[in-house]
């Protein structure tokens, strides 16, 4: 990873001084046939390549959608799995058109760094793994504590202030590479792994045992991970938003992927009729075909769906709705009324 | 005497350079017009600002209320110092390597041949993670750490030794031990002129030896020892106090260390083999005993072979150094190319910045071996 940093940099160089593409990103995707997305790194459920190499999972589906809605087709993608630090630097230069990635929103990385956040699609925390022997029940037990973690997301600067506030002293092992942090932690070069609670859980699942280790209770941060395009393109931003709105109110109304063409033919909802492109003309209004979403949600099913197929409580991931409900059974995933 | 270049030659050679300069500058303007259109930050104002994270080995003050700056300066000692580790044990490693591989002795031979093909065939990133993973796995979590005498402590954390720490009266046998490494020093100069002069090398070791420890020594016995150790301490999760090795700094030496000792030995294997035989027989004949062909026949001579390579092969293992973020050792490229630029998102001046470190730093270390170089070179008059 590390030598590509050079060649990245270049890379970011030689955009610079090129001059950005002119064109808008809907006609890039449109003229090349193909949507480029950078996913997470080899992540369990989020973005994860299959024992037939193919990549699959929770970025990715919101990937998928996009390219359904943009092009029709849910497999004209170009999956580019990044890690975090490279992914800042492909979005900048257009090396991709969106990042359907595990990325923290925050002020800093919103404002004055070449990209913007579209929403929140999964609301995360970090947490702390340790191993059950350890007998520590609480992050407040943590004092003086080794930790291993990955680097280049906001986990260093998390754990930074959470001991600082709570007066507690702490080593901390970053590794550049997150599989790297957990085999370190495994091998007892630290006494406690952290991330987001998410990822503790998909990469949790690559632990020799893993019934060993706990997640501590505690959340130390707020993680709202949402989709990123290049800043400036306020016609590509509303598109892929829109999209992915598309998803969430499509589990609001009930309309799933197994039932969307029925719905698209026989329901009275007047706003389900808008949602498919029945009635209005939502699509044209930013140059797409009326079935935008019908095609996003044809292709993967609603956000609800999305969530159990690849990290539900029925998948190895295990992880609750929790916060991550709708807003109308208790959680946070909401979205603006499509009219 | 160079001949007066034509009138020609100079038009030619400032329209190059002219529009050279043009190049550049339209890439610079261009890169932070850019920059400014994206909406990306531009300035060194970053380095000033609090970093907010912590970093794992600080040579010096650091803490997550530090200054970006102070990152840099902690990251770069970081490297520095492993490089200086690494660099001070490959030589040896590969000088006895590389003589084992013209040894009389079979065994020898093959085991330095065996030592120098699979080294140098094994990628070093594989290399790291193998002795950081065989590092890490047999070493005992802290309550079950292996210790000697109570004072040294080693498990998975780090290997933590005892460190004096001066109390009241201790400068004057610092000034005691300052003044005879000083005496030391002019005294060698002094018995080498001697030697030079007389032949006469008798006692030179024990002389210099006796002179640099030796007002040290007494004066710490007539001051009552003004020192007390620093012991390091189970409290907690972990050993404090005393002096801690990362088990990240030992991987990253020994993995960087012994790679290159493989390239060394085959440096000096050729320096070796490029002193004329000729050279070796007329030192026996003159009846020198072998210690002494080594050392006053073939190694002055084969050094100036080697030392030019030997000094690429420091800079490359310097240029290594920036493997150490797969295994968490925070070096310069980890922790300003990695960390620093994540929370500044800043690419373009964190690259830059980073560039120049390694620039100065390496063209230190190559600005030494030419000198060092020039010395060794045959006077010609």
């Amino acid at each position: 990873m590390r030598k590509y940093l050079g060649a990245l940099a270049v890379l970011a160089l030689g955009a610079a001084i090129a001059g950005g593409a002119g064109a808008a990103v809907l006609d890039d995707v449109k003229q090349r046939g193909k949507l480029v997305c950078g996913v997470g790194p080899n992540i369990p459920g989020f973005a994860f390549a299959d024992d037939k190499g193919v990549i699959r999972g929770f970025d990715v589906d919101h990937c998928k959608a996009l390219a359904a809605a943009v092009l029709g087709d849910p497999e004209k993608i170009e999956l580019k799995p990044l890690p975090p630090r490279d992914a800042f630097a492909q979005i900048q230069n257009g090396g991709v058109d969106i990042l359907t990635h595990r990325l923290t929103w925050t002020y800093t990385r919103d404002n004055g760094a070449g990209m913007q956040f579209l929403m929140v699609y999964e609301y995360d925390g970090q947490g702390f793994m340790v191993k059950k022997a350890s007998g520590v029940k609480s992050a407040l037990e943590l004092n003086g504590a080794s930790i291993c973690i990955g680097q280049g997301t906001t986990t260093e600067l998390n754990i930074g202030d959470y001991f600082r506030a709570h007066n507690m002293t702490y080593k901390i092992v970053s590794f550049a590479d997150l599989d790297e942090a957990r085999r370190a932690y495994e091998d007892g070069r630290c006494d406690a792994w952290s991330n987001d609670r998410g990822s503790l859980a998909a990469r949790g699942l690559a632990l020799k045992v893993r019934a060993d280790h706990v997640i501590l209770p505690e959340t130390i941060s707020k993680e709202p991970i949402g989709p990123i395009v290049r800043k400036g393109e306020a016609q590509w931003a509303d598109i892929a938003r829109w999209t992915f709105f598309a998803l969430i109110t499509a589990e609001e109304l009930g309309v799933t992927q197994a039932n969307v063409d029925d719905m698209k033919k026989n329901s009275p909802n007047p706003e389900v009729k808008r949602l498919l492109g029945v009635t209005d003309e939502f699509g044209a209004k930013n140059g797409l075909s009326n079935d935008w979403a019908y095609n996003a949600i044809k292709a993967v099913g609603n956000y609800g769906e999305i969530y159990e197929r690849n990290i539900g409580p029925k998948t190895p991931i295990g992880l609750e709705r929790g916060i991550n409900r709708l807003y109308k059974d208790g959680g946070l995933i909401y979205s603006p009324p499509f009219r | 005497m160079t001949s007066r270049p034509s009138a020609a030659a100079v038009a030619i050679q400032a329209a190059v350079l002219i529009l050279l300069g043009a190049v550049l500058w339209l890439a610079a303007s261009n890169a932070v017009a850019n920059l400014t259109r994206l909406g990306i930050n531009t300035g060194l104002g970053f380095l000033w600002r609090p970093a907010g994270f912590a970093i794992s080995q600080t040579l010096i003050p650091y803490s997550e209320s530090s200054t970006y700056l102070a990152a840099l300066a902690v990251a770069a000692l970081n490297t520095v110092l492993l490089a200086a580790v690494s660099i001070a044990l490959a030589t040896p490693i590969g000088f006895m390597i590389g003589l084992g591989r013209r040894s009389a002795n079979g065994l020898l031979r093959g085991v330095s041949t065996g030592y120098v093909e699979l080294l140098r065939n094994v990628p070093l990133l594989l290399q790291l993670f193998f002795w950081y993973f065989a590092l890490l796995r047999p070493l005992p979590p802290p309550r079950q750490s292996l210790t000697l005498l109570g004072a040294v402590a080693l498990n998975a954390r780090g290997l933590f030794l005892p460190v004096p720490i001066a109390t009241e009266g201790s400068a004057a046998v610092f000034v005691a031990l300052v003044a005879g490494i000083a005496l030391a020093v002019i005294a060698a100069h002094l018995l080498a002129r001697r030697r030079e002069r007389t032949g006469d090398a008798a006692r030179t070791v024990p002389v210099v030896l006796a002179l640099a420890l030796g007002p040290g020594v007494l004066a710490a016995l007539a001051t009552g020892m003004p020192f007390h150790w620093d012991v390091p301490h189970l409290q907690g999760f972990n050993y404090q106090g005393g002096l801690a090795v990362q088990p990240e700094l030992v991987a990253m030496t020994l993995a960087l260390s012994l790679y290159s000792a493989a390239y060394i030995a085959e440096i000096v294997r050729a320096g070796l083999d490029a002193v004329p035989r000729g050279q070796i027989e007329a030192a026996r004949a003159l009846g020198l005993r072998p210690v002494m062909v080594n050392g006053k026949i073939v190694v002055p001579q084969a050094l100036r072979v080697i030392v030019p390579p030997l000094g690429n092969e420091y800079l490359r293992l310097f240029r290594n150094t920036t493997l150490a973020a797969a295994i968490g050792y925070p070096d310069l490229t980890m922790v300003f190319g990695g960390t620093v630029l994540n929370q500044t998102a800043q690419a373009f001046e964190v690259m830059l910045i980073l560039c120049a470190v390694y620039l100065a730093i390496n063209g230190g270390v190559a600005a030494l071996i030419n000198w060092y170089n020039r010395r060794l070179a045959v006077a010609t008059r």
